[in-house]
């Protein structure tokens, strides 16, 4: 594992934190971390080059915002087509997560893609639709009942 | 719940794509709506506080901070799911939990330092009560990962 000084782990920290929604508020984080707000923006940007951050932004609450039927689908694939079928399921716009994934003892399913939609109705019919364009009939919808939790990882907390 | 105006897709659309890293980041945005970055806070601030928003800021790759990650499916007897699904709340690696319609009905990721640290969180959830089966079904290859919502 890469080394992280106490400094990223510190930078880290702070951009994990909610955002300051304030006209500088990269000033005000990189105030929290001693440096100026150069150094710090700098930093930002080295990280977002390393693929370390993969976005800044927001994210919705997406059943206040209309997304009501959300399921979660695992598909049992070839192991020789999972990179093309990976690539067709990955295109869809409803689909907002696509791993492949190692199986367990009676459970072959090795692909799994999150799928968003306003009713069940459209979502059982993007599924259908992504069952025809991929060739994968094998698979199992496993919509949400209840959201028990969904929050941010802290890194470099333990 | 208030209804969103376009302007409100708009300025959601955009924050859910990328926040620019500069020292004046919602001016810029701002100019890009047409508009002033007064405007773009003070609606940013209700939309927060109607809920709307379930986070703004950094999202990690946790596998280049050294993390690993895995999806955890659990068959729970039905009288304790409750319980079980509060019990993995308390971990804070344990970023995603719900409950599922199925034979397997609760299903959460886990993100650790290290697999030792995952396997000791592993042992202990499965000898909670009520637990009867766990499939632990660890990441390879991830395609996509894009959690933004187009509002129209």
């Amino acid at each position: 594992m890469e080394n992280f000084s106490l400094q990223d782990k510190q930078i880290i920290r702070a951009l994990q934190e909610d955002f300051p929604l304030c006209s500088e508020p990269y000033k005000i984080l990189a105030q929290r971390v001693g440096l100026s707000e150069e150094d710090f923006l700098r930093r930002v940007k080295k990280l977002v080059d390393e693929k370390k951050i993969r976005r800044m932004g927001a994210v919705l609450r997406h059943r206040e915002v209309g997304f009501k039927a959300n399921a979660l689908c695992a598909w049992h694939v070839p192991p020789d087509k999972l990179d093309a079928v990976g690539a067709v399921m990955s295109a869809h716009a409803a689909v907002s997560h696509c791993y492949d994934r190692t199986t367990a003892p009676n459970w072959n399913y090795n692909l799994y893609t999150m799928i968003h939609a306003k009713t069940r109705e459209e979502c059982d019919a993007i599924i259908t639709e992504l069952s025809n364009a991929a060739g994968i009939t094998d698979y199992k919808i496993l919509y949400t009942k209840r959201e028990w939790k969904k929050t941010g990882m802290k890194y470099f907390c333990e | 719940m208030t209804e969103l105006s376009d302007f409100d897709k708009a300025l959601l659309n955009l924050l859910q794509g990328d926040i620019p890293i500069c020292s004046h980041p919602f001016a810029k945005m701002a100019r890009t709506l047409g508009t002033d970055e007064g405007t773009v806070l003070n609606r940013l601030r209700e939309l927060k506080a109607a809920g709307y928003l379930r986070r703004i800021g950094t999202f990690f790759d946790s596998h280049r901070l050294g993390y690993r990650g895995t999806l955890v499916a659990l068959k729970v007897a039905p009288s304790a799911v409750n319980s079980v699904a509060q019990a993995i709340n308390r971990y804070p690696g344990a970023t995603h939990n719900y409950e599922r319609e199925g034979l397997y009905n609760l299903w959460f990721t886990l993100l650790t330092p290290d697999v030792e640290c995952e396997s000791k969180i592993l042992a202990e959830i499965r000898a909670l009560g009520g637990v009867e089966d766990m499939l632990k079904l660890k990441a390879n290859k991830k395609y996509k990962v894009n959690v933004q919502f187009n509002l129209q």
